[in-house]
């Protein structure tokens, strides 16, 4: 169980990222964050692995308050962030610790097979592509097994046709031990294939908006009609969420109050 | 077959790169033997060839690569011992950072020569000055190398050791070290180059043995020929160094993109 309550992040510089977050992702459930670009998504998820320190707030994890990074929780960051002198297995493996060789070896194996790299785990990491790269970076965060899973908008670098075989991949190694996963997208397609919940994200400072629950079976079918009506759903949130019906601009107010 | 015609392909840039002083040694050669040209200043290959040769073969010429090669060593190991740590402190340190790194850097802008007679007046003649001139040399890009590198880790892959929680010596061993590791060999490489120029100063000012010692020799007793002999071998001693420690330090960056191979 992931929990965040009352979270806020204010920025050395005076920036207020984030205000007053809070969210319950239940275990195994995946929850898609969703929000334009600037809105404070990256500094959840950052707050959250323990990356950096929230303002005020807090984050537990079963119970477990988290400040520091967590053995528990797993990141996979925007770029694949691969180790560039280690081996594509070796990179696989690098969070593991204190394993027996042979332990060692077979789990990396696992995982190189399950995302489709099971030849190429002898290879560097620039000799591979960028979905091939961040593939590596998927199992690598799989690998130690974390009970939470955070993705920052893992596949945006990616052309389309790559990023359909990684969701796929995701949901299978997701399949195997079922951690909760926290993903960041901008994509509403991505966002409607791999969620259970989406949440919409607004700016300045962020915050949550509506949530979106997908109530769809896996493997969820692209161009069946129910999973064009959870786009249609997600759409109209993002577009309720961009044009707030409250924030209507009142001129007179605003000559009040010494805009000009 | 690529790989036969770029083994063609190089060489032929080896036969054309080696034309020009083959030519130029030929035809002085010829020109020294048809009586054309005295050869007393400029002594013909086959004498220059002649007067390495004696010097091998009475073991002279050893005893002064030996002499030559001790001093660039140690010289290189500590001046490349002093760079690594300065250049890891400073890096590491804001506050040695601020105390040290403007008076290094100015010390940097001294042409390393400079030093000679003040290294002379303050530790004689003998071994101390002439190791200490080369590791003021070998020092410098050492220490720029080291810590250029260690300031531009990549933060991103600092992350990933704090995501994985690498305790701070793990972090040192598995993140720092390799990402700093190529900048750090092109320093010690630039370093050791020019342990072999400074070491040439070194014993210009005054040695028993030595190359150096060879070639200042040769002028006093009016040998052209032993002072070529003495650059040839110079040369040959510092390519040799140089492609040796290309040859070991390789295998430690395999996983780099760039073509390191051409020397
Ligand atoms: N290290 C930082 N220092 C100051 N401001 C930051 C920093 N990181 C992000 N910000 C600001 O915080 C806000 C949210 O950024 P971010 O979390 O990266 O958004 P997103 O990932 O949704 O695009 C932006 O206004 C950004 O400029
Ligand atoms: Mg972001």
């Amino acid at each position: 169980m992931l929990t965040v309550d009352a979270l806020s992040k204010t920025y050395a510089d005076g920036t207020q990222a984030l205000s007053g977050i809070g969210l319950s992702v239940a275990p195994g459930e995946i929850v898609a964050l969703i929000g334009g670009s600037g809105c404070g998504k990256t500094t959840l998820l950052r707050l959250i692995a323990g990356l950096d320190r929230a303002s005020d707030g807090t984050v537990t994890v079963d119970g477990e308050t988290v400040r520091e990074p967590h053995p528990r929780i797993g990141v996979v960051f925007q770029e694949p962030r691969l180790l560039p002198w280690l081996s594509v297995a070796d990179n696989v493996g690098f969070g593991l610790a204190g394993l027996a060789r042979s332990e060692y070896r077979a789990r990396v194996g696992r995982a190189l097979e399950r995302v489709g790299l099971a030849e190429h785990g002898g290879r560097w990491p620039r000799e591979l592509s960028g979905g091939q790269q961040q593939r590596v970076a998927i199992a690598r965060a799989f690998v130690p097994q974390p009970r939470v899973l955070l993705l920052d908008e893992p596949f945006s670098a990616l052309d389309a046709f790559t990023r359909r075989g990684l969701h796929a991949q995701l949901l299978d190694l997701w399949a195997e031990s079922k951690p909760t996963i926290l993903i960041v997208t901008h994509d509403v397609g991505e966002a409607v294939t791999l969620a259970d919940r989406v949440v919409v994200m607004r700016p300045r400072p962020g915050r949550l908006d509506e949530t979106v629950a997908i109530r769809l079976p896996r493997p969820r079918d692209p161009v069946s009609a129910r999973y064009e009506e959870a786009v249609r759903r997600v759409m109209a949130a993002l577009d309720r969420s961009l044009h707030p019906p409250v924030a209507r601009r009142d001129p007179a107010a605003e000559v009040r109050a010494g805009w000009w | 077959m690529p790989s036969l015609r770029q083994g063609g392909q190089a060489g032929l840039a080896l036969a054309l790169a080696l034309a020009l002083p083959l030519a130029l040694a030929a035809g002085w050669e010829m020109a020294v033997d048809t009586g054309a040209a005295s050869g007393r200043l400029l002594p013909p290959p086959s004498r220059i060839g002649a007067t390495l040769w004696e010097l091998a073969a009475s073991g002279d010429l050893l005893v002064h690569v030996e002499a030559t090669l001790i001093r660039v060593g140690l010289g290189f190991l500590f001046g490349a011992a002093a760079g690594i740590l300065m250049g890891t402190a400073v890096a590491m340190l804001p506050l040695v950072r601020r105390i040290c790194d403007p008076s290094l850097q100015a010390l940097r802008a001294v042409p390393s020569l400079a030093w000679v007679p003040l290294f002379i007046l303050w530790f004689g003649i003998l071994e101390t000055p002439k190791i200490l001139l080369i590791a003021v040399g070998v020092f410098f890009p050492v220490y720029v190398g080291v810590s250029g590198a260690i300031a531009s880790v990549d933060r991103k892959l600092v992350e990933v050791g704090r995501i994985y929680r690498l305790s701070r010596g793990a972090m040192a061993r598995r993140i720092l070290l390799p990402a700093i590791l190529p900048a750090t060999l092109v320093g010690l490489r630039t370093g050791l180059g020019l342990g072999f120029l400074f070491v040439v100063a070194a014993e210009l000012m005054g040695a028993s043995e030595g190359l150096g010692y060879l070639l200042v020799d040769g002028q006093q007793l009016g040998k052209p020929d032993q002072i070529l002999a003495a650059i040839i071998a110079f040369a040959l001693a510092g390519k040799l160094a140089d492609t040796l420690f290309v040859v070991l330090t390789r295998p430690l960056t395999r996983w780099q993109d760039t073509v390191r191979e051409s020397l």
